[in-house]
């Protein structure tokens, strides 16, 4: 009844290729950052951050990454765990290098360093496809972790080997170290979700989108038509390891304070964001939100439930915690494999037409 | 044969035909052992429209692929407007113009009808990364521009209706038209058809073969097809190659090569005495 697109009258192609055609969607989009800037940052507390909103909007940023390369140019990846280390590592050598230097610049340089990580293990892309080139960034995934091990210089000669994070502060706020406040953390995270979804995207929706999607869809097709196989997939996997970049270097510099890079960003951390996609959506920047809520809110919703509610014992609430966590990826794989964004827009078609059936 | 000098000729409904755009000049294409096109010639003019035909196996599609790029031949050269073009990949040849459909459809089934339409103008977008990124002046302008002459193409093939349609939910004879769609939103000099009637029923074909008249009347584009309905070919056709087992056997208009000894016979069998 309210939702839909009758009445409202595209009179220009900006307009009618814009995020949101339907107001409504435009309105729900702006409530949604009015509830995240307005109300979040004033009632946030220490669980709620660090449980749930913070790592929500690292990985967010991760999946997005992952489905610019796997969902929108269709190249499979399971090193998003050790490209996320090599943001996480830059970072740490740029802040313990370089302490002026604003986390937001740290933070990108990050991303840019990641990037270039990225374009060097995507070269192989241009020869093999589908599973090989899966194995192929495996490879990448574990020599990357093998490296931050085995070279002192990048954690900086520690005994333990252990990474952490001095404190840096942005406009005179802490938002890294012990003594970061939960808001402050959150909205630095949330400013860099937001900007980095917008550009994410504008990139989908615009010609370079179109030219990785005609290479997920049909390579070859893809080729006779103009699109150079060999710039489209450097610049998924370049735009793709940023994300991961700048997600591996928040999740530590922001989340963790302190890492130990096989701990913390394994191969689980690569499969734990490819889930994400998949939960989620491939080929959807909401899917990568989805997906992000439902792998980060789900484990701890599961915990509270067992170990709270029902007052189990905490080692037999984590474990139902793996089998119903795996329980549901298995289902939503059979049930619905283009994930919640599917779901989503489903739901939204049986909206345009509500309160009627046809 | 027809009057071919370097200036053109005049076709039989009255078209004035231009000069020489692409010359195929002793292509041999083998594949190992197996010689797929045995020291073929031809050429084509300007804003004609060319069609290659022949029986099963007789090399038709490999000499399209020769064409835009897919295989580079052993020996013989592709003159391009004057000058010999040098070993290309496809999306070089796509730049160069040259534009094309495939037997199957390949079509990028994820993206709707209006995005299929947008990624053939991609040649003809500039804008940098960057711009794209933040989606400002330039790749905006791009946009709507792009997307102006996307929907003149759409309303040019009549479909307006299915623009933001998932391409994967249509059926085949609409699919076919959106190929054709994609191929022609480039501008492209010459258009390669590889049996774009395929599998259609009477009435389709007749859409298409329409449509196939209009695009080279209307923006003077050189087609170059691959049919085997033979009432289709010899109607649409201003000139006609034929060829079999990788040899051409046959050049010329309809009229010629129907009545061509050698064509009669690769098409209705020889008695081997």
């Amino acid at each position: 009844m309210f939702y839909r697109e009758a009445g409202d009258f595209k009179t220009s192609y900006a307009a009618d290729n814009q995020t949101f055609p339907i107001a409504f969607d435009r309105y729900r989009y702006y409530i949604v950052l009015l509830i995240g800037l307005g109300v979040i940052p004033f009632v946030i507390t220490d669980y709620w951050a660090n449980a749930i909103l913070i790592p929500f909007l690292i990985y967010a940023i991760a999946a997005i990454g992952l489905n610019i390369l796997t969902g929108y140019c269709g190249q499979v990846s399971l090193g998003t765990g050790g490209f996320m280390a090599v943001g996480a590592f830059t970072s740490y050598k740029l802040m313990t290098a370089f302490p002026g230097l604003d986390m937001v610049t740290i933070t990108l340089l990050s991303g840019a360093m990641t990037a270039m990580v990225g374009v060097a293990f995507g070269l192989p892309s241009l020869r093999i496809k589908g599973f090989y080139l899966a194995v192929a960034t495996l490879a990448a995934q574990f020599f990357l972790v093998w490296l931050f091990n085995k070279v002192p210089w990048f954690y900086n000669y520690s005994a333990s080997g252990q990474i952490s994070a001095p404190e840096r502060t942005l406009f005179g706020i802490a938002v890294t170290g012990p003594n970061a406040e939960a808001w402050a953390k959150y909205l630095f995270c949330f400013a860099f979700v937001f900007v980095l979804a917008w550009i994410a995207r504008n990139l989908t929706r615009g010609s370079i989108g179109r030219q990785w999607m005609a290479i997920r869809d049909m390579d070859i097709a893809a080729e006779i038509i103009g699109v150079n196989p060999l710039k489209a997939k450097l610049t998924a996997f370049a735009v793709s390891s940023f994300y991961v970049g700048i997600s591996g270097a928040l999740l530590f510099t922001v989340y963790l304070g302190a890492a130990e890079v096989g701990e913390a960003y394994g191969i689980i951390k690569s499969f734990l964001v490819l889930f994400m996609i998949i939960i989620g959506g491939l080929g959807s920047i909401f899917g990568a939100f989805a997906g992000a809520a439902f792998m980060v809110i789900l484990p701890v919703a599961l915990r509270n439930f067992f170990a709270g509610s029902l007052g189990w014992d905490p080692a037999l609430a984590t474990h139902f915690e793996f089998v119903i966590v795996g329980a549901l990826i298995m289902f939503f794989l059979i049930v619905e494999p283009h994930g919640l964004a599917r779901l989503w827009s489903l739901a939204k078609e049986k909206l345009r037409l509500w309160p009627f059936p046809h | 044969m027809l009057d071919s000098t370097e200036e053109g000729y005049v076709t039989a409904d009255g078209r004035q035909i231009g000069g020489v755009v692409m010359e195929m000049r002793n292509i041999t294409l083998r594949f190992g052992g197996v010689v797929a096109i045995k020291d073929i010639s031809f050429d084509i003019r300007e804003g004609e429209i060319r069609a290659i035909i022949g029986p099963n196996g007789a090399g038709k599609s490999s000499m399209l692929n020769v064409i835009s790029g897919f295989y580079n031949p052993q020996e013989g050269e592709v003159i391009y407007r004057g000058s010999k073009r040098p070993q290309m990949r496809p999306f070089q040849v796509a730049r160069q113009g040259i534009a094309r459909t495939f037997q199957n459809i390949a079509l990028f089934e994820g993206m709707t009808v209006l995005d299929n339409v947008m990624t053939g103008r991609l040649n003809h977008m500039k804008a940098s990364l960057l711009d794209q990124a933040f989606w400002w002046g330039k790749a905006q302008r791009e946009e709507v521009a792009n997307r102006q002459k996307a929907e003149e193409i759409i309303d040019f093939l009549e479909i307006q209706h299915i623009r933001k349609t998932p391409v994967g939910r249509l059926p085949y004879g609409l699919k076919k038209r959106v190929e054709l769609a994609r191929a022609l939103v480039s501008e492209p000099s010459i258009l390669l058809l590889d049996e774009p009637m395929a599998g259609m029923n009477v009435e389709e074909k007749e859409d298409m073969s329409r449509f196939i008249l209009d695009v080279n009347d209307e923006y003077g584009t050189t087609i170059v097809l691959i049919e085997h309905d033979m009432g289709v070919v010899m109607d649409l056709s201003d000139r006609v190659v034929v060829m079999d087992y990788g040899k051409k056997i046959g050049d010329g208009t309809p009229t010629e090569v129907r009545s061509n000894q050698e064509v009669i016979d690769a098409y209705l069998g020889v008695a081997h005495d």
